[in-house]
């Protein structure tokens, strides 16, 4: 029954020139997405990697096992320095991810746009 | 009395159940069916989507903790309807819990003394109006949300329908 999720990766560049890797989720991002959220951040080249992009526009179903899934990237690229944002939340889950806390480790922004602006 | 408020007032009481096995993925069904019935009841998207997390919520904590993944044991999920608010009961085979929701620290999670899991029973809290785990010694334990239609868009709906009646 849990629907299936894909992962996309592109090479952005924020409004100062840093380079920023963008992670596109789409589907549900659930307990059985680990390998997709935890697993696709994991195998970037971190030595090359500095600012990372969590976009969710194209996620339908989100729940609080997907949330730990971000949390647990958060805390990955806390220890390596690298500086996370997210996009294309819904009014709600932008509700949720600041009910969490996650706003102190990940900025959120509404959308790409927002986000290269800023990074 | 609007016409919304008018249909609620005739389906207080009606209820619908529904048994979903004990399977991740299956909370969806119920997310749905209670997000259909508040619709109908009037309730505004972003209350429409509280409750499709807490439901969720409320059934994977049932799937993972009451039925412990038993795919033969069913979920029930009755949702009753009253006029100004949704009731939602969540029963499953467990004794219930038996901890109190506890705040998730960010910074714990960050350092790993505190699992990145574990937020479900805080958000059920924080997005219905009333929660409360009910515990039973021989299984059928049950969680029980309610969530009230939100004063302001009742005032909104009729300042809608008078303007329609007004031909503004």
């Amino acid at each position: 029954m849990q629907t299936a999720n894909k992962v996309s990766q592109q090479s952005l560049t924020g409004a100062s020139g840093a380079g920023v890797t963008a992670l596109r989720f789409v589907g549900d991002i659930s307990s059985a997405s680990k390998e997709t959220v935890v697993g696709t951040y994991e195998a970037l080249d971190h030595s090359s990697v500095k600012h990372i992009l969590l976009d969710f526009k194209g996620v339908e179903y989100l729940n609080s096992s997907g949330i730990a899934l971000v949390i647990q990237v958060l805390m990955e690229a806390n220890r390596a320095g690298q500086k996370v944002a997210i996009c294309g939340l819904t009014p709600h889950f932008t509700k949720v991810f600041t009910m969490v806390g996650i706003t102190k480790y990940a900025t959120l922004f509404a959308d790409e746009s927002a986000a290269l602006a800023a990074l | 009395m609007t016409a919304k408020s008018e249909w609620r007032s005739m389906a207080n009481g009606t209820s619908v159940e529904v048994r979903i096995p004990s399977r991740l993925g299956f909370e969806k069904v119920a997310m749905s069916t209670a997000a259909a019935m508040a619709k109908l009841m009037g309730f505004t998207e972003d209350r429409v989507d509280d409750l499709k997390t807490a439901v969720a919520e409320a059934c994977i904590n049932a799937i993972e903790h009451g039925n412990h993944m038993n795919a033969e044991i069913p979920v029930g999920v009755v949702l009753s309807m009253f006029p100004n608010e949704l009731e939602v009961r969540v029963i499953d085979d467990g004794t219930g819990m038996h901890k109190k929701p506890s705040l998730p620290n960010i910074d714990r999670k960050m350092t790993g003394e505190e699992e990145a899991r574990g937020m479900g029973m805080f958000l059920i809290q924080a997005l219905v109006d009333e929660v409360e785990w009910v515990p039973q010694e021989k299984g059928q334990s049950f969680v029980r949300l309610v969530i009230r239609v939100n004063p302001v868009s009742e005032n909104a709906e009729m300042k809608q329908e008078s303007a329609s009646a007004n031909g503004k």
